[in-house]
């Protein structure tokens, strides 16, 4: 055979000359692999919430080829006996069939089921990390606002997904989501009515918002995160501060090799997680509800988690009823669901405009803030954070009081206090933990590590060793600046210990010679 | 002399008088057993409940008189009158353990080692069946319930338990730290005399509201996705209480899993 010039070129390597040639590929694909991605564990959170999405669009299209949104009265003569002979929507008969009859159907379901709730949970725990890092500050406003609307459009996709099935659960969900709507002044009987055509979810409503659930809200969805991840591209992804990071650069590893294996190794290992959780944990069980009735309205009504706070808050507010009679009256469920929900979407949107405004803080970040040297923001997080988990606690206060021996009404009460108390209590809390926390790092960085050896001087005086981080001047002290990242606490930090073996089962690590010698005479061949 | 000869004649008289008497008495009587010999045969019966019911009665004025009072009377503000609650009732009450109840609360909680056993429960039930009459349970339960229809269950019980006891049987809460039960466990006979004598909160669901047939297509179905479903969807139900245990499996599995995970990938650079 004869050789061929240039002998490293593989096959590969032509084919890609080949290609570059005809679409000059080569240019930005050295830009795309050589683009520099920072390595922290709480950057990947986002990631879950991309990966769901992917995992949710294939395992949504297997099910639209099954499902049907049809409200058409069917008597059911499936697999599913208890159900035999019982009167249905054609919508809730092929959800039945999808999950009892396709092979791979009922896996398929939970599997969607599961990674919507995954998609909607690491959003809020990605959101969390920006906000607590302040991640969102100049220039990146624009890309927390998508963020906060992708949250708020994938709220109203799940809400949509689980009303699809028109089983006893969802259609409950629909008639409460009825009630808030028509519960907004002036307008509200009449977008009720535009929207639910009736005051019980009738015939229309299904296939309505099946169209918006397959279609519209995916869109929009795909089109937001799009953008969303454009942006962390072209802005450049923040980093923490550090030894070699500035505002002005981005230490890390290449998208490729590295980051890409890192990145299909996590895509991979976030779709095993959902397919174990959908072959082991059973999710919204539709054929236990029963087909939607409007007399029928089980116990434990709950909506998904990411709707649950909404509904504490409806169970929460006090049934405060604003009249003019005979001409307008305000019910009690505008203030939590609508005013609620308004305030919940809002706040957040214009969360750093207020910041920069209250701060007056105009320059740009590309460094990340540990949440304790901003105790302000980490403090309202936190409050926010608990009036939240109050608040979708409260959403299933009926299961607690239920299984914990509670009280509803006792459940009840604490909610409506703990929503108002706990939150002050927590943002003062976090406040003083943060200063506390400030304060230890500047002590460190003043007087040197604790080394747990404790001395007694000639005076009888106990003094606890420190291990200075630099020269100590004359007094003892260092006078070292903190730079925003971790200051080490313990002595092994800082090399007084070997480090730990490595390894995940066993060590990976040689024992070196010295060692073998020693175990040698300890064990009596000497 | 005289006056002692008169009295004995009287004596002779009256003893005359009481033998006529007795004999025809033995007459009247002999007679009346010969026409009538089923009269016996009820007595001897009435002769066996009134054990049953005095058993039943000494029970009651040990263990359930200081609140419902004498004969089942009820006292105000510490328990219901009887009179006329049935059997049905007073078995249901005694053989889930909820009476006697250790202590005046919300509900009378149930409880795995009941106080009497079946049979003095049945005494119980005697006595207040003595007292007032009242529901009873049929004696072809069974066969109704090995005839009922399951789908036809499952709608009943979605329109009539469903808002307590919640769509799987897991129980629900009510106001004021009552509570419907949740379903698992429990026996045909129990859930009958349940819904017959609406014990605790629970409505009464008198025969022409559910017909015993009816009756018994719910303890069919309850019995199905209690006992005879196999879980299809998982190994794990999350307990059957609907989003709010799914919402924190999310968050204690998955995103603890994915967390940890990152940590993991992120650390190997």
């Amino acid at each position: 055979m004869k050789r061929r010039n240039g002998s490293s070129d593989s096959l590969l390597t032509k084919a890609g000359g080949e290609l570059d040639d005809r679409f000059k590929l080569a240019g930005p694909a050295r830009v795309l692999f050589n683009k520099v991605f920072p390595d922290h564990w709480s950057f990947l959170l986002g990631e879950i919430a991309l990966f769901s999405f992917i995992l949710l669009l294939l395992s949504g299209t297997f099910l639209a080829l099954f499902f049907e949104p049809s409200m058409v009265e069917v008597t059911y003569h499936g697999a599913y006996v208890p159900l035999q002979g019982i009167e249905m929507s054609r919508a809730y008969e092929s959800a039945l069939d999808l999950s009892f009859e396709v092979r791979g159907g009922l896996f398929m379901r939970q599997m969607h089921h599961w990674a919507t709730l995954l998609f909607m949970a690491s959003i809020l725990i990605h959101m969390l990390r920006i906000f607590f890092t302040g991640a969102f500050r100049a220039p990146r406003e624009t890309n927390w606002m998508i963020g906060i609307l992708l949250f708020w459009v994938g709220f109203f996709e799940g809400f949509f997904g689980y009303s699809l099935p028109d089983d006893g659960l969802s259609g409950t969900g629909l008639r409460i989501m009825e009630g808030m709507t028509a519960s907004v002044p002036f307008i509200g009987p009449w977008a009720s009515a535009a929207l639910f055509r009736g005051q019980f979810p009738g015939t229309d409503v299904i296939s309505m918002i099946y169209i918006i659930h397959v279609f519209i809200f995916p869109l929009i969805l795909l089109a937001l995160i799009t953008v969303h991840v454009a942006l962390v591209f072209i802005q450049k992804h923040t980093q923490w501060p550090g030894p070699g990071r500035t505002e002005h650069n981005v230490v890390g590893f290449r998208m490729f090799p590295n980051y890409v294996m890192k990145q299909v190794g996590f895509m991979l290992f976030i779709w095993g997680v959902i397919a174990a959780m959908a072959g082991l944990f059973q999710i919204n069980p539709i054929w236990l509800f029963g087909p939607y009735e409007v007399s029928v309205v089980s116990s434990a009504s709950q909506p998904d988690f990411y709707v649950m706070y909404l509904d504490g808050l409806i169970r929460l507010f006090p049934a405060w009823e604003f009249r003019v009679p005979p001409y307008f009256t305000l019910p009690a469920v505008f203030w939590p669901a609508i005013a609620g929900m308004g305030l919940s979407v809002l706040l957040p949107l214009v969360y750093p405009a207020l910041e920069r405004r209250f701060t007056k803080d105009r320059g740009h970040h590309n460094l990340l803030q540990r949440p304790r040297d901003n105790p302000g923001r980490t403090s309202l997080g936190v409050m926010v954070v608990v009036f939240w988990t109050v608040g979708a606690v409260s959403g299933g206060n009926d299961v607690f009081a239920e299984k914990f021996d509670i009280s509803l009404n006792a459940m009840t009460w604490a909610g409506r206090i703990g929503i108002v108390i706990l939150p002050i209590i927590a943002y003062y809390l976090t406040y003083r933990i943060c200063l506390g926390l400030q304060q230890h790092d500047r002590e460190v960085l003043a007087h040197g590590l604790e080394t747990g050896i404790l001395m007694r001087d000639p005076n009888g005086r106990f003094y606890e060793v420190h291990q200075p981080l630099a020269e100590p001047d004359e007094h003892g002290h260092t006078e070292l600046e903190y730079n925003g990242w971790v200051v080490p606490k313990k002595m092994n930090r800082v090399g007084a210990l070997p480090p730990t073996d490595r390894g995940f089962f066993k060590s990976i690590e040689e024992p070196s010679e010295n060692g073998a010698a020693r175990d040698e005479i300890e064990s009596g061949k000497h | 002399m005289a006056a002692s000869a008169k009295r004995r004649r009287g004596w002779r008289k009256r003893l005359g008088a009481l033998a006529r008497f007795t004999g025809a008495l033995v007459i009247v009587g002999g007679l009346y057993s010969v026409f009538s010999p089923s009269l016996y045969a009820q007595e001897a019966e009435d002769n066996a409940i009134d054990s049953e019911v005095v058993k039943g009665q000494e029970l009651y004025d040990t263990s359930c008189i200081s609140c419902h009072g004498d004969d089942g009377e009820g006292i105000e503000g510490r328990g219901p009158s009887l009179i006329g609650v049935g059997s049905a009732a007073v078995e249901f009450q005694v053989n889930t353990g909820r009476m006697p109840m250790a202590a005046q609360g919300a509900q009378a909680p149930d409880s795995d080692y009941p106080v009497f056993t079946e049979e003095e429960a049945a005494w119980l039930g005697a006595y207040i069946e003595y007292l007032g009459g009242g529901a009873t349970v049929p004696d072809d339960l069974e066969a109704l319930v090995e005839n009922a229809n399951v789908g036809e269950g499952g709608d009943l019980y979605r329109v009539n338990c469903g808002s307590c006891h919640g769509y799987a049987g897991g129980g629900g809460a009510l106001s004021s730290g009552a509570h419907a039960p949740a379903l698992t466990g429990v026996s045909d006979e129990e859930i009958y005399q349940a819904m017959l004598t609406g014990p605790q909160n629970m409505p009464v669901f008198a025969d022409n509201e559910l017909t015993p047939e009816q009756k018994a297509d719910i303890i069919a179905y309850v019995q199905y996705i209690v006992n005879d479903d196999r879980d299809p969807g998982g190994v794990f139900t999350l307990g059957r209480y609907g989003p709010s245990t799914e919402g924190l499996a999310i968050f204690l599995v998955g995103m603890t899993a994915l967390l940890l995970t990152t940590l993991w990938i992120a650390g190997k650079s």
